[in-house]
């Protein structure tokens, strides 16, 4: 629902970085969403179509990396990546609690000239 | 329009505050903001530019950081002035305002509260707490589905929790936004009426993984509409294992002395 101002503000802040970086354009900009984060990578991309022209990202790609979040199974104990939330452990049924991750909506670096 | 200040701006932010009676204390429309958005595109890349070679930067910045980081002053102003902030979350329509109303009658002067309230549109929420003893502060979004913490901060500076104990941050009724936007609350509180079905939480389970407490809502509605709260318990402690669970209806006062037990109120 809110990926539009998110990119908004991903926007202004990779402009204002490549300025301090004396950069005229941006290349390339990755991201990096976790599974949790409630935002839609397919929606994020089409707001990023929509804002980058006549930027200096106007010709820029846009690269969304999903980070999974990592659940703990109680009953074998182990630690899973998971991409969505899920309440029994796929190896032995046990029941898994959320141990983190998957919150991340993080600019991770950019390729700028 | 609001009939206080005779404004009619249905689209874009706008701040209403009303006085412990009520009364409406002050009204901005910050939306005249006329973008000085200083990003001057250094456009005349003259073809020389293009045999600058690629260089990789590395951000590893959050993109709600600049939110964050406010939401943090916010924490720190709550912190120091002894405020609970409670941040309330659910989808539109599952009790909210009501409960808020309820809450607010029962703490007569007991409790200093005070209230900021989110919608899109209307003063109609503020209408209903008004007059209840505690001053509120209608925040309309515009289109924004969800409040974030520059807009909390701002009814902060205009004294919307001044002499508060407790905050009540009604937040837009949404059920997915909301949850990636921290206010600086002291803890989020998620509603969850028993109109909506027993699987609400496993549908839409970011927003309730992230609160400490969950209210079953309108349980004078529960036999009528064959509400399974055994299920929806369930439900609720395989997303939020830890989370407290409590049932009440605002409207019959069922449940409501634990709620104040809990607000400590």
């Amino acid at each position: 629902m809110h990926e539009l101002s998110l990119m908004t503000a991903a926007m202004e802040q990779v402009q204002a970085l490549a300025q301090r970086n004396g950069a005229t354009r941006i290349h390339r900009i990755r991201m990096r969403v976790g599974a949790l984060s409630g935002v839609v990578p397919e929606a994020l991309e089409f707001a990023f179509e929509t804002l980058k022209s006549g930027t200096p990202a106007a010709e820029a790609t846009l690269e969304i990396e999903r980070v999974p979040a990592i659940f703990h199974c109680a009953g074998c104990g182990k630690d899973l990546p998971l991409e969505s939330v899920e309440f029994d452990c796929p190896e032995c049924g046990g029941p898994l609690t959320l141990a983190g991750g998957g919150r991340e909506l993080e600019l991770a670096d950019m390729e700028i000239s | 329009m609001c009939l206080d200040c005779g404004c009619n701006r249905p689209e874009g932010f706008s701040l209403h505050a009303f006085d412990r009676e009520g009364k409406l204390a002050d009204h901005e429309h910050p939306h005249d903001h006329e973008h000085p958005h200083a990003h001057d595109h250094p456009h005349d890349h003259a073809h020389a530019h293009d045999h600058a070679p690629h260089r990789s930067v590395t951000i590893a910045q959050p993109i709600l950081g600049e939110n964050d980081r406010i939401a943090e002053r916010n924490r720190g102003f709550f912190l120091g002035r002894g405020i609970r902030a409670i941040n309330l979350m659910s989808s539109p329509g599952a009790g909210k305002t009501a409960l808020v109303a309820a809450t607010l009658d029962r703490l007569a002067s007991r409790t200093p509260a005070a209230v900021i309230v989110g919608d899109l549109q209307t003063l109609n929420d503020a209408e209903r707490l008004r007059g209840r003893g505690a001053p509120v502060v209608q925040i309309n979004t515009g289109s924004l589905c969800h409040l974030d913490a520059s807009m909390v901060a701002r009814a902060l500076e205009g004294g919307a929790a001044d002499g508060a104990r407790l905050l009540f941050i009604e937040n837009v009724g949404n059920l997915v936004c909301p949850a990636a936007f921290d206010l600086g609350e002291s803890e989020r509180v998620a509603l969850f009426s028993v109109t909506e079905g027993e699987d609400k939480p496993l549908k839409y389970p970011s927003l309730f993984q992230t609160v400490r407490l969950v209210l079953l809502t309108k349980m004078d509605l529960a036999e009528a509409t064959g509400f399974d709260r055994t299920a929806a318990e369930e439900n609720i402690r395989r997303v939020a294992p830890d989370a407290q669970i409590l049932a009440l209806s605002s409207r019959t006062g069922q449940g409501l002395d634990a709620w104040l037990d809990y607000l400590g109120a």
